[in-house]
């Protein structure tokens, strides 16, 4: 048997090309995914080894914020010089680095901010000289250490970015105003933040420590020992010098174990989701596999029926056709996972010209990815050429002798269309149920996750009932469009519906996932961009861009740009009532009203004063408060104290879930500074960003952002997402426009004496062509369209789910986007049809006419 | 109109030029040592309002010759024409013209689309050239045939001969010039297969078509007006108004002649 397999596998070799491809891409995806993950895996951890390779102990310190009532907050530890100079006399201990890190943002040489939209990547250290005025972490390039308040390093690729040279005066900015210093050399770097697109400047100690930190503070020390000590033990000897509370040393082999766990944790995220939109893809290939099997036992049933009838068991002949499709996969699945490491190959330097930052390393290919994707590939194909194997072993022995060709019986479709529909049906009850449910729960999201996958599968035993109305449809078009071409081209795609259906399958899958996540994404970012900018007329928001807040002083200075002819200074504070939480926002109600436009349920904004205060919507139903009432609140975690419910107003972002007045709320908020400041402009001014900007010392961490770009900060992830998921479905669609491809093949194989006969009675190749193309794409169209309302129904069930978390979020349809998925579902069709169809006029017409 | 009025014309006045003509045909298939002469320098003529059949033994030639003066296979030498057109000239493209617009068809089998009902059927070459059939003459040919009450069944739901009946009349639907019918009969039982070379008789008889069958059956043959018999790829001989006994007796001369020729 398997050697008839192996026959017939290199017989049908042209045939099962498009299988093998899908297997081979599916395979690919895996392999790829696991070689990558594990390259990257090991160079992060590489790249953490070898930062941590001189230090012996680490002794790390927990930040801790000293607020001085009225003063900015500032951060602090308990790690001192002191503390240093103990651990420095703890035998044993040969060198101790002191590190203080924070992060700063610098300004780029004609004065725009670096980076500051990812401040947590803008990194700030000291430069901690050893015995021989060198900071090993950091490897000079040019110039050199830093001595004194008003110099500094910056690392070579920041340096270039930013586009500064040795002797230039840095602007840059830590926790507010715009600082400077003068550049006096540049370092090497690959930590990952930033080569990623982040930026690093170091200070000498003293300043990184007065900037980053406080005087005589640290946040880490480095302790070297020599060699041949027990690490270990000197991390625990060095603890005992060492407050209890809020330090702790480490040995360096722990740290890199446990930085090298971390590493494997988040890559391993990473993988697994990647993973998922491999296993979609093999799920897709597993509708064109299937197809190609259910035509090959068809066509070989006479085969098989002599088989039977010279002694092979009905076992032995599904056993035939396991084997083939084992050793197909098999195949497929070596060639799918060298085509894999050459994806992972690849990946790294794609990753990193698009800013990843990822650390150079070997590719690591273990023996676990090698199985996995052999398991994974056979393991499919097989699975997928189980079912139509079976059909081999009804094929009865006496087959053998007929004469003529005899139809197959049409198999009844009953249990196939009850089955479908009692899926279908449970799958769209759910969802109908899920859709009148609020809140992102787990268990909310759990039953939508169920319905999905039932609805979807319920679609998919449904598609050959459904294809008969669609695909008449899309025929009746096609028929019009291009007469008997088309006619023929749509009853081509009815007569055969199971494959058809699987066909269109495929694409749905593909269109489902992408039309449904594009709909919730496209929703969401309507009613982020809705809420981003609602209940707001100023056409200016200044605010930090690492949240620390403006001085009030330096806000006021707005007033003073001119074309500005209204501000409003927003601070805020926390507020705790009737055991609800809530974030309070002060504001000179005057003020508010110019550049606000809120929308009163009850009382009004003129209501708001000394100790009253008006409430969002949202948290006057959570408290049961309503206007006139009065309530006892803590503001700022201070003594409660007592307030009147002045009016209940529209929940927008503007405004938090209380407004009260500036001045009850500013001297309990942070740092006793402003979150933000609004500005309305007189009517045709503008540009007046850079304006604001100069008048408010142009700070790198200062924003200034208009409409548009606070739309744009809210949104724009959406699109980035949206983005990914459409590459990661890529393969997904690939595969599935790989199975329109192999069902168009195997039409025209089938139908060659039609073809023969119906270009011996005078259809000429353009009308050969065109109805080739027109099936496929008939079955492109069917299948596009039910992955399209397919995903439009479950995305609007969806939807209620992210309701309570975003008030404004309707279902929107991105027509234009569904426009083109369906544009490119014809286009789909046409490409697929193109090989099929040069083999259709390629046949030889009298051969065609006298074939079996 | 110019289909009609030449049909019409050959009804009423039958004129002695052919409507198919091959002179010093040709066909050799291969090379060198695998060279085989299908066809070796053929002249012969098919006039217009016959019906002729081509016999002769396996590898005689026969289907060989229908397939080149058909148009649906080239030529190696000489010329196929079929009225004033020669074959050879055309490309491609013309030559799928032609046989949609001038050429009839009927096979041994596999005659007809599956997925078309048998009108749809009949009308396809007209569909194909976008053309609309004259219901008159469409209503003629399916009576002729016996077809009606049965022209929206599928292929799957017709006899084998009600099948070729529907392939008789698709040939004759669009009134070509000339109708090429390759074993028509082969795969039927000799009471359906009479009636379809009945109907093709009548055709010529009654409607003026001319017909060209390729067949090796002499019962079939008896049905034409005239008998051509091919032996080695070689015109050996013919017989007019020939009876099944008639063609027998020349077939095995026509055979042994082909021999020792």
């Amino acid at each position: 048997m398997l050697r008839t397999a192996l026959r017939n596998l290199i017989a049908h070799k042209t045939r099962l090309i498009m299988t093998a491809l899908a297997v081979v891409l599916g395979v690919a995806f895996v392999s790829g995914t696991l070689v990558f993950g594990d390259t990257v895996t090991r160079a992060l951890r590489g790249a953490s080894a070898d930062n941590l390779k001189d230090v012996a102990v680490s002794v790390q310190a927990e930040s801790e914020w000293e607020s001085e009532s009225d003063a900015v907050e500032d951060r602090s530890t308990a790690l001192t010089g002191d503390l240093a100079e103990k651990v420095k006399d703890v035998p044993g201990v040969t060198s101790v680095r002191p590190t203080v890190n924070g992060t700063a943002t610098l300004a780029t040489k004609d004065g725009r901010p670096l980076n500051a939209d990812m401040s947590w990547q803008n990194l700030a250290t000291n430069y901690a000289p050893d015995d021989h005025d060198r900071d090993s972490r950091y490897p000079l390039s040019t110039g050199r250490a830093p001595t004194g308040e008003d110099e500094l390093l910056l690392e070579r690729r920041t340096a270039e970015k930013a586009g500064y040279e040795l002797g230039d005066t840095v602007r840059f900015a830590v926790n507010g105003p715009a600082l400077t210093g003068r550049l006096v050399g540049t370092v090497e770097t690959d930590d990952p933040r930033v080569t990623a697109g982040g930026s690093l400047v170091l200070f000498d100690t003293d300043t990184a420590q007065r900037l980053l930190l406080q005087p005589d503070r640290f946040d880490e020390l480095a302790v070297g020992s020599a060699p041949g000590t027990d690490n270990r033990q000197l991390a625990q000897e060095v603890s005992e010098v060492l407050p209890e509370e809020s330090i702790t040393a480490t040995s360096g082999a722990e740290l890199a174990k446990e930085q090298a766990d971390d590493i494997v944790r988040s890559t391993g995220e990473m993988t697994k989701v990647l993973i998922a939109f491999a296993g979609i893809a093999l799920f897709v290939g597993i509708f064109l596999i299937a197809n190609t099997f259910t035509m090959l036992v068809a066509q070989r049933s006479r085969e098989t029926a002599l088989l039977r009838a010279v002694g092979a068991s009905r076992r032995q002949v599904v056993r035939a056709v396991l084997i083939e499709a084992g050793l197909l996969g098999l195949v497929a699945s070596a060639v799918g996972f060298a085509l894999g490491i050459g994806i992972a190959t690849a990946m790294r330097p794609l990753l990193n010209m698009a800013g990843a930052g990822l650390p150079d390393g070997s590719l690591v290919i273990s023996a676990g990815t090698l199985v996995w994707s052999l398991v994974v590939g056979v393991g499919v194909t097989v699975f997928a050429a189980w079912l139509p194997s079976r059909k081999a072993a009804k094929v009865a022995p006496v087959e053998a002798l007929s004469t003529v060709d005899q139809a197959p019986p049409k198999r009844s479709m009953v249990f196939r269309n009850s089955l479908g529909g009692v899926l279908t049906g449970a799958g769209v009850l759910v969802m109908l149920l899920v859709s009148t449910q609020e809140g992102g729960d787990d268990s909310n999201l759990l039953a939508a996750a169920f319905g999905s996958v039932l609805t979807l599968i319920g679609m998919i035993a449904l598609a050959p009932l459904l294809s008969r109305p669609l695909v008449r449809l899309a025929g009746a078009l096609t028929s019009r469009l291009s007469g008997v071409s088309g006619m023929l081209a749509r009853e081509n795609a009815l007569r055969n519906p199971r494959r058809t259906a699987a066909t269109a399958s495929a694409l749905m899958i593909g269109l489902t996932l992408i039309t449904g996540m594009s709909v919730v994404g496209k929703s969401t970012q309507a009613a982020l961009e809705d809420d981003a900018v609602r209940g707001m007329t100023a056409e200016y928001k200044v605010s930090d861009a690492d949240f620390n807040g403006i001085e009030p002083a330096l806000g006021a200075k707005v007033d003073d740009v001119p074309g500005v002819t209204a501000s409003a200074p927003l601070t805020s504070s926390t507020l705790m009532a009737e055991d609800e939480f809530a974030t309070v926002t002060g504001a000179d109600p005057k003020r508010l009203e110019r550049v606000t436009d809120l929308k009163f349920t009850s009382g009004s904004l003129a209501g708001v004063g000394p100790g009253e205060v008006a409430l969002s919507e949202e948290y006057a139903e959570k408290t049961g408060l309503s206007q006139g009432d009065t309530f006892r609140a803590e503001i700022g975690a201070e003594d409660s104290q007592k307030l009147t419910v002045a009016g209940v107003y529209e929940s927008t972002r503007v405004v938090e879930d209380v407004l009260g007045t500036y001045d009850d709320v500013l001297p309990y908020s942070e740092g006793g500074k402003l979150d933000s400041v609004l500005v309305g402009t007189a009517p045709g001014t503008e540009g007046l960003d850079q304006d604001i900007r100069e008048a408010l010392g142009n700070s790198p961490l200062l924003q200034v952002q208009d409409k548009e770009q606070l739309t744009k900060e809210e949104a724009g992830p959406i699109d980035l997402l949206l983005n990914m998921m459409y590459g990661l479905l890529g393969m997904t669609v690939v595969i599935g426009v790989l199975g329109v491809v192999n069902t168009l093949a195997m039409s025209v194989f089938e139908r060659t004496r039609e073809i023969g006969l119906l270009r011996a009675i005078g259809l000429d190749d353009r009308g050969v062509k065109q109805m080739v193309r027109l099936e496929s794409v008939v079955i492109s169209l069917f299948g596009a369209a039910l992955g399209v309302g397919t995903g439009i129904f479950l995305a609007w069930s969806l939807g209620s789910l992210t309701g309570s978390s975003l008030t404004t979020y309707e279902t929107v349809l991105p027509w234009a986007r569904l426009g083109l998925f369906l544009l490119l579902a014809l286009a789909v069709g046409v490409l697929a049809a193109v090989w099929p169809a040069r083999r259709a006029v390629r046949l030889n017409m009298l051969r065609s006419l006298n074939a079996e | 109109m110019s289909m009609q009025a030449a049909v019409s014309a050959s009804v009423h006045s039958p004129q002695s030029s052919a409507a198919a003509r091959a002179t010093e045909l040709s066909k050799v298939y291969g090379e060198g040592e695998t060279r085989v002469v299908a066809l070796d320098s053929v002249s012969l003529e098919f006039e217009r309002g016959r019906f002729t059949a081509i016999m002769g033994p396996s590898g005689s030639g026969k289907s060989t010759l229908m397939h080149c003066m058909a148009g649906l296979d080239s030529v190696s030498g000489g010329s196929a024409r079929i009225g004033d057109t020669e074959l050879s000239r055309l490309n491609d493209r013309q030559l799928t013209r032609l046989r949609r617009d001038s050429v009839g068809f009927v096979f041994q089998a596999f005659n007809l689309l599956p997925t078309l009902s048998a009108s749809e059927n009949i009308t396809l070459p007209m569909s194909i050239a976008g053309r609309r059939p004259d219901p008159q003459w469409l209503d003629t040919v399916v009576q002729t045939v016996g077809l009606s009450g049965r022209l929206d069944h599928r292929p799957a739901q017709l006899s084998g001969g009600q099948q070729q009946r529907v392939a008789v009349a698709r040939a004759l639907a669009s009134r070509p010039e000339i109708i090429f019918a390759d074993e028509p009969t082969g795969n039927l039982d000799s009471r359906s297969g009479g009636e379809i070379l009945g109907f093709l008789r009548n055709s010529v008889r009654e409607l003026g078509q001319t017909v060209v069958m390729v067949t090796h059956d002499p019962t079939a043959a008896a049905y034409a007006d005239r008998v051509v018999f091919l032996a080695d790829g070689r015109l050996v001989d013919e017989l007019f108004t020939p009876t099944a006994e008639s063609v027998l007796d020349r077939m095995r001369r026509a055979g042994t002649a082909g021999r020792t020729d």
